[in-house]
């Protein structure tokens, strides 16, 4: 299946391409405006960017999630640990107390949901750069070297990336996880990363396949540049593209994974501080509090939605197509 | 095309092997041993937990322990839970039908709805209603199941009390009806923005001005011309799309308390019940295969480009 | 092939002919399009017309705006980003612009038909031949599934496709470039429409399949006796089938003539640059002429003359004033019909 959707995918690409190229006057006039200097794709890409709103909001709103998580101290006096059930058990939040440990009240332990909040941002921007940054190598490295060197290799990689996605992603990873005993915070990652990787293993082979057919790769084969040259000057700047998008996009499905499987408790677990925890734990308060569960609800929500928008950003400048 | 069925068929068993293998492998691998759990608390004779492990094969390396395994699957044996002595059989005859109603149900929301507000977006690509529904898409993919799920028990039971925080009965529809709207949301929110991306792109295809040229109505031009090159993608998405579905249950079951596969595979889990999991996992993995294999046999239909090679 | 005024007259006009004057007419055509860099002037004030039987090449670069004409003329822009601020379109003296959808779309395919250059991406990949020929007759006729097919063959025949019913129900990719362009010609031809636009038709083809296809759609031109407006960047395309010529640059027509005689004595320097750059038999082993420089920038097209820059002989005249499509006469001061030169030194040119 996958040698044959990759040359659809292939071809059909590969005929848009023709029929821009081919399309009369309109396309020319479209694109005559450039000759002046030439725009590669990245600083195109950027001159849009930095005039999209919603790329300059999710930027934002990252920055400060990344700042969060770095600092927490910053953002709030309470501790996410101290627990006084007797003053504080369910506490409704006081919405104007802007950064007071009650502002978004207590929880089922007595514990300021504020304080939890900030604490929490931590587990999922680890989890979330963490496992993107690693899928991304190993699934690039599997992709190009499937993709380039095709033959028994490609065979043999394709049919392990066919196996790896024939697990379903939540299964898997429910499995994965209840084998340890303990979870720390790189055991969620490496789980994720062991049943992610094959999505971006798929595209960068596709698209190395393309690549490998280019004139330019042809040219620098004929003129006797050596593989490891030519993967790393020609194959991988340009295949980097669409892999970039994809794992912009699924940075914010890690986000939302992590949150998950603590939710169905096989991902961090106390004492770690993660919003999937605290959703779990409130959930026996939902008739009576249900700002327990929804305030880090509402919290994975923001984050998984910031890099939505950021990777949706990123992907309409870097896809000419959608232009 | 029966050879490139047969073909793909016989490629499917490899990968199909090595899922399932996998997934056995990982099991092996958990700590705590159901045979223990069995004795509770009980003083227990070493020599009859290993007397129980070696009648079960729980003794035998890893891959022994699987080949025996799938000889008794593909000879339809699921083998017995060791605690509760149940046959896995049973479980997955009480089960499956539930999620696969559910699944159904939601898959049939998903169709419907994400296609629906795909057009309707894309064939306006830019206007103020394709920019609120990508906003809607993002809210939707951006919203883990747990949480949209939780908020709609909370809304729709907890608040207004239209209906039970929980499933009655896992039989009638409206009572599934939440649920499913939970379990389709995140794929609908896929499969609403793949469309609405696909018809833009192919609104500048050269055979759309051709369809123009050629003085046919508007209404030929979008449904006919448009609609069957753009769907293509669609229904790529959807069949590898199924058995997400069908795990994404176990979330969407577990909060609406559906007794269904999710809710099975969670409990089994919880309970080392190994050849439980990898029995149900197995059947899902089985629906994964079949789905993505029935996509590839559509795509040929939907573009004769595609040959069976 | 005779020349304009004779041509009109021999068959007679085809039915409907309730006004007189040409077929279609296109007056003082601008065309613009808005994009985030600019407003790309793609069409600046072109006029020409085709009578029955007649067939006008429009000649030009790429981004001469000869296709972003005929794409107007046929509807099919792309607006927005697409605009039209001014002229007029008349088709038996009726102006198109002003007409509603619904009337625009009665005519199109019906009364005026296009042929794309690529005719694999211009038919649509996931729908077979059949069925897409077959459109043709069921939507604007109104015929049955098995009427259309039985006239979809009849078209096939006519455009000579080897076993047209055995190869009926195949999908585009499955036929040859030369077969997929006929295929075009026999969907443009269905309703036999009074006036036929031919975007590059050849273009994308091998060079003995382009004769082919010229001659078959010639033939079928004059048996249908129908206008034929030529798109093409081709000089070699045009001299056996057209019968007058609109050379186009920067949006502009710089020069129109009879045929034979802009081969003959160009007006334009543009035009006399197209023609020397034509390779020669008999001046092989010499160096081939080309145009120097490159067509203008829609977004900035230069003051004057658009074409001055790249001229051999501009002058100060050239960089300020824009010359008008004047008559080309001879030296004596006679009549040369249908010639006209967009120069300030057509004399010199032609004469010279």
């Amino acid at each position: 299946m996958p040698e044959k959707t990759a040359a659809t995918a292939a071809s059909t690409g590969a005929e848009k391409v023709t029929s821009t190229a081919a399309a009369p006057d309109t396309a020319l006039v479209t694109k005559a405006p450039k000759p002046d200097k030439a725009r590669s794709l990245w600083s195109d890409a950027w001159h849009d960017l930095r005039r999209n709103p919603l790329f300059l909001i999710s930027a934002g709103l990252i920055v400060l999630l990344i700042v969060i998580s770095a600092f927490p101290g910053l953002f709030t006096s309470a501790s996410p640990r101290d627990a006084d059930l007797a003053n504080h058990y369910l506490g409704q939040p006081n919405w104007s107390h802007f950064f007071q440990p009650d502002w978004f009240g207590y929880d089922g332990q007595g514990r300021s949901i504020y304080a939890r909040v900030v604490y929490g941002a931590r587990a999922s921007i680890i989890v979330g750069v963490g496992v993107t940054a690693l899928v991304t190598i190993l699934g690039t490295l599997v992709g190009m070297i499937a993709g380039y060197f095709g033959g028994w290799i490609d065979t043999l990689l394709s049919r392990l990336t066919d196996i790896f996605m024939g697990i379903p992603f939540l299964l898997g990873a429910l499995v994965v996880l209840t084998s340890f005993e303990k979870r720390a915070i790189w055991v969620v990652i490496l789980a994720l990363v062991f049943l992610g990787w094959t999505q971006i293993a798929r595209v960068a082979r596709g698209s190395v396949i393309t690549i490998k057919q280019a004139d330019y790769v042809v040219a620098a084969k004929a003129l006797g540049a050596s593989t490891t040259r030519i993967l790393t000057r020609h194959v991988l700047p340009n295949a980097l593209a669409p892999i970039i998008v994809v794992a912009t996009i699924a940075l914010g499905g890690y986000i939302a994974a992590e949150a998950t499987l603590s939710f169905l408790g096989v991902g961090l677990a106390e004492p770690t501080v993660s919003w999937g925890v605290d959703v779990s734990s409130g959930r026996e308060q939902l008739r009576n509090a249900p700002h327990v569960l929804i305030i880090p609800s509402v919290m994975v929500s923001i984050t998984v939605l910031s890099f939505l928008m950021f990777g949706d950003a990123v992907r309409n400048a870097l896809d000419p197509k959608l232009r | 095309m029966g050879r490139y069925v047969a073909r793909r068929l016989l490629q499917m068993i490899p990968v199909f092997i090595g899922s399932t293998f996998l997934i056995f492998a990982m099991m092996f691998a958990l700590p705590g041993d159901p045979v223990r759990a069995l004795m509770g608390d009980q003083a227990f004779d070493p020599a009859v937990v290993e007397a129980i492990r070696h009648d079960r094969g729980l003794d035998l390396p890893l891959w022994q322990q699987y080949l025996k395994y799938l000889f008794e699957l593909v000879q339809g044996n699921f083998g017995t839970e060791i605690a509760s002595q149940r046959p896995i059989a049973d479980i997955i005859a009480q089960a499956f039908p539930v999620t696969i109603r559910l699944t159904l149900f939601a898959f049939t929301f998903t169709v419907v709805v994400g296609i629906g507000l795909g057009i309707i977006a894309g064939l306006r690509p830019e206007s103020v209603r394709d920019r609120g529904l990508l906003a809607l898409t993002l809210v939707l993919i951006s919203m883990p199941s747990f949480v949209l799920g939780y908020l709609m028990q909370y809304l729709f039971a907890f608040k207004w009390g239209v209906t039970t925080p929980t499933v009655q009965d896992s039989e009638s529809f409206g009572d599934l009806l939440l649920p499913a709207i939970v379990l389709g949301s995140l794929s609908l929110a896929y499969v609403a923005r793949l469309t609405r991306t696909s018809m833009a792109e192919n609104l500048r295809a050269d055979y759309m001005r051709t369809a123009v040229a050629k003085g046919l109505p508007r209404r030929r031009i979008i449904g006919v011309h448009l609609m069957r090159n753009s769907l293509v993608p669609v229904v790529t998405f959807l069949g590898t799309d199924i058995g997400n579905l069908m795990t994404g249950a176990i979330v969407t079951e577990g909060i609406f308390n559906v007794q269904g596969v999710g809710d099975a595979i969670y409990e089994a889990l919880f309970r080392r019940e190994g050849a439980t999991v990898v029995g149900i996992a197995s059947l899902i993995v089985l629906v994964y295969l079949l789905a993505s294999l029935l996509v590839d046999l559509l795509y040929a239909v939907l573009d004769p480009r595609i040959r069976y090679a | 092939m005779t020349i304009i005024k004779e041509t009109a007259g021999v068959p007679a006009p085809r039915a409907g002919g309730e006004a007189s004057g040409p077929l279609l007419e296109v007056r003082d055509l601008h065309v613009e399009f808005h994009t985030r860099d600019g407003v790309a002037k793609a069409v600046n004030g072109v006029n020409y017309s085709v009578d029955s039987g007649e067939t006008l090449a429009v000649l030009g670069e790429s981004g001469s705006g000869k296709s972003v004409t005929a794409q107007a003329i046929m509807g099919i822009l792309d607006m927005p980003p697409g605009k039209i601020p001014h002229g007029q379109i008349l088709f038996r003296g009726q102006d198109m612009l002003t007409m509603s959808n619904e009337e625009r779309r009665q005519i199109r395919g019906r009364k005026i038909a296009m042929i794309f250059q690529d005719a694999l991406s211009s038919l649509n990949p996931v729908l077979s031949v059949g069925y897409q020929l077959g459109e043709m007759f069921r939507v604007h006729q109104g015929l049955s599934k098995k009427d259309a097919k039985a006239k979809s063959i009849e078209l096939m025949d006519k455009v000579k496709i080897p076993a047209a019913r055995a190869r009926i129900g195949d999908y585009p990719h499955q036929f040859s470039g030369g077969m997929r362009q006929r295929i075009m010609i026999a969907m443009a031809l269905a309703l036999e429409p009074d006036l036929i636009i031919a975007d590059e038709p050849t273009t994308a083809l091998d060079v003995t399949v382009q004769a082919q296809v010229m001659d078959l759609l010639a033939e079928l031109q004059r048996e249908y006796n129908m206008g034929l407006i030529l798109i093409t960047h081709d000089l070699g395309v045009v001299a056996d089938v057209a019968d007058k010529i609109a050379v186009m640059y920067a949006g502009r027509i710089v020069e129109t003539a009879p045929v034979h005689e802009l081969y003959k004595r160009p007006a334009h320097p543009y035009t006399r640059g197209l023609l020397d750059s034509i390779p020669r038999l008999d001046q092989k082993g010499q160096e081939l002429y080309a145009i120097k420089g490159l067509p203008p920038n829609l977004l900035k097209i230069p003051t004057g003359c658009a074409f001055n820059p790249r001229c051999p002989k501009a002058d100060d005249i050239c960089r300020t004033e824009i010359p008008a499509l004047a008559p080309v006469t001879e030296q004596d001061g006679s009549d040369l019909p249908g010639r006209g030169s967009a120069c300030h030194f057509w004399k010199e040119t032609i004469h010279g």
